[in-house]
């Protein structure tokens, strides 16, 4: 299993941006190196702006940017992007319909040992509630970079979400897709779509970010056991596509939605929002409404359940086997 | 549990202090005190594996000064109502106050080897509900210091002339925020003579320099200008810091002083243009990493503990 940094895709895709267009700048909160986003600054010193301690003018900065023409990438901690800054945000961003990118690591509990103060599992509900803001959260780094690329012809607020610890590679050669199912999967990303990377009969299993690589674990050994699950990335939480979700999802009347992030607003939310008027049983599986706590991020994983052996517990459960 | 070189062994400073009264520590016990901080800083921190060494030890004789000697607090009673109160701002120097209440007998000093693990009480940033001795939940940068003015309202509104005091340690990174600047505004307006701010002006964040990244200065013109008591100090120097929280405090109890003694106390306040019925800031010049050559004035052990090599070398300089 191939573990890849959505961080690094992320700066190696704003380079590839910059270089081609000048109108690309980027902004940052003291934590470039965090970010990443100290490697564009390498590169195109003047157009790096690092604001310091301060998301919330980090991110009315930006929006201003924009009125000029410019590109803006403004990047930091989840936490702080959507949490600290969430009014400048819906202000200066959303409401004037700005195209600012947010693109955030350090989402979710993988966040690790900083503890609650930093792990944000509320950012996908309060970026989603606004609105004009897509909200896309992908699960490695080959979808990061396609991410990146794709947003940034959007004349609208993106918040992309992008995580401290290193994911499994899901797409690709020597993705998970092809290691466990040797499935050759040609992706290539699209706001709204929902791709089903896995087919199952018993039961649809809805994921983004982390939980895409482990619901695919889950789902191997599930089958083993004589449970057949569809696995369904989505990684648009906002606006999802709903025929394209509608088309992915398997006979099964059966959804578990699986998210690194509170069971409140986020991609179960969304889920059930979408279909709110189709015949589904719908679950949701995530972050119960408590603050989280320190660790190593992997043994979080396993703490709140998100890790294969807590979702195919999840799904036996729901299935009652 | 592993007994390796990171395993904090049981530290008993064999020192009867009564927390709650006033009191005088000579210097040479406070830095034996604080070298006890700094080494269990580094071993709780190479432990975890994660943390915030450099921070933790620009602030450490800061912390060890007001818990062993300024804050009235007591360890059996952590939530005491007439206690003291200290917000630690910059929270990720958690594992320095984590030592200190360790230290004051709130909780074991083993407890630290659980430092930022699954089920320890010790989170990676202050938890008021998690750790005894905690008086506010801490972390993300900005918010500390508006809660310390809280504090100090509501410690006034209860108790008038015998208020509790309210210290808070900022980051001068964190001074970037602008809710930090708010809070400054609010204790300012409110007139919170027992309200006190001590800046850890290491220069150091993350990123680079703090006059590089994004300039805050001049911090003591601006703190005046916002009507703050303003008096700058060296953050390591045990006489210093106490002589500045000796003006705070002669502010702080200002009123309940009899006429003559109001007198006296003005004399002394009139030479630092200190003024009662006004908020205290104390600019501590300070080192990031202090203590480890080393690591002084390394912006890279912000956020990065040291290896058990670095460990063990680090060790050797404190004992
Ligand atoms: C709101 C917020 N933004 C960003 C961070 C991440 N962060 C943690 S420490 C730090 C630098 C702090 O620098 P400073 O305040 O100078 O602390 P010190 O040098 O004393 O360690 C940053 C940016 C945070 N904890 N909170
Ligand atoms: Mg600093």
């Amino acid at each position: 299993m191939l573990k890849t940094s959505l961080r690094e895709a992320y700066a190696k895709a704003l380079i590839e941006l910059g270089e081609k267009d000048k109108d690309i700048v980027v902004l940052d909160a003291d934590l470039s190196s965090s970010t990443q986003t100290a490697k564009f600054k390498a590169r195109f010193p003047e157009r790096f702006f690092n604001i310091g301690i301060a998301e919330t003018t980090m991110v009315n900065v930006a929006a201003g940017l924009a009125t000029t023409g410019k590109k803006p990438f403004v990047s930091t901690f989840a936490m702080f992007g959507t949490g600290r800054a969430w009014e400048a945000l819906r202000q200066s961003v959303c409401y004037p319909n700005l195209p600012v990118k947010l693109v955030c690591t350090h989402g979710g509990i993988t966040v690790g040992e900083d503890g609650a103060t930093h792990q944000a599992c509320e950012d996908l509900a309060i970026t989603r509630a606004l609105p004009n803001m897509t909200v896309i959260v992908p699960c490695d780094d080959i979808e990061t970079e396609e991410v990146i690329k794709k947003i940034y012809k959007l004349k609208t607020p993106v918040y992309v979400r992008l995580t401290r610890e290193k994911f499994p590679r899901v797409f690709g050669k020597d993705g998970l897709l092809k290691e466990l199912f040797n499935i050759d999967y040609d992706y290539s990303f699209e706001i709204g779509k929902a791709y089903k990377l896995k087919e199952g009969k018993d039961i649809n299993l809805i994921t983004c970010g982390l939980t895409t690589s482990q619901a695919l674990l889950a789902a191997k050994e599930l089958e083993e056991e004589g449970i057949s699950a569809s696995v369904i990335h989505l990684p648009t939480i906002k606006p999802i596509n709903k025929e394209s979700l509608l088309k992915a999802l398997d006979p099964s009347k059966i959804i578990l939605t699986i998210e690194e992030h509170s069971i409140i607003g986020g991609l179960g939310d969304a889920v059930l929002h979408a279909l709110s008027d189709q015949d589904f049983k719908i679950y949701k599986h995530g972050i119960k409404d408590e603050f989280t706590i320190s660790g190593k991020a992997w043994e979080l994983v396993k703490y709140f359940k998100l890790d294969k052996d807590g979702i195919k517990e999840k799904v036996k459960k729901i299935l009652k086997k | 549990m592993k007994k390796d070189i990171t395993y904090i062994d049981n530290v008993d400073l064999n020192l009867d202090i009564d927390f709650t009264k006033k009191r005088k520590l000579d210097n040479r016990t406070l830095e034996n005190i604080a070298k006890e901080v700094r080494k269990i800083v580094l071993k709780a921190t190479t432990r975890a594996k994660s943390g915030h060494p450099g921070g933790s030890l620009s602030a450490t004789d800061l912390l060890t000064y007001l818990y062993f000697e300024f804050l009235k607090h007591n360890p059996q009673n952590p939530k005491w109502a007439l206690r003291d109160r200290f917000v630690l701002s910059k929270g990720h120097a958690a594992p320095a106050l984590y030592a200190i209440l360790a230290l004051c007998k709130y909780f074991p000093v083993t407890d630290l080897n659980t430092l930022r693990q699954i089920g320890s009480h010790l989170q990676g940033h202050p938890d008021m509900n998690k750790t005894p001795g905690i008086d506010m939940t801490t972390g993300s940068l900005g918010h500390g210091i508006g809660a310390g003015v809280g504090m100090a309202l509501g410690l006034r509104l209860s108790y008038n002339v015998d208020a509790p005091k309210v210290v808070v340690l900022l980051g001068d990174g964190e001074a970037q925020e602008g809710s930090v600047w708010e809070a400054f505004n609010t204790a300012a307006h409110y007139n919170l003579s027992n309200f006190c701010v001590i800046l850890d002006n290491n220069n150091l964040q993350i990123d680079g320099r703090v006059d590089e990244i994004m300039n805050i200065y001049p911090m003591m013109e601006r703190l005046k200008t916002f009507g703050f008591n303003t008096i700058e100090i060296d953050g390591h120097n045990f006489d210093q810091v106490r002589y500045a929280l000796s003006l705070f405090d002669m502010v702080s109890n200002f009123e309940k002083y009899s006429l003559e003694e109001q007198k006296r106390v003005l004399n002394i306040l009139e030479k630092h243009n200190f003024k009662p019925y006004r908020p205290t800031f104390i600019l501590a010049k300070t080192i990031k990493g202090k203590g480890v050559s080393f690591m002084e004035n390394e912006v890279k052990y912000h956020g990065k503990p040291l290896t058990e090599e670095d460990l063990k070398r680090a060790l050797g300089e404190l004992k």
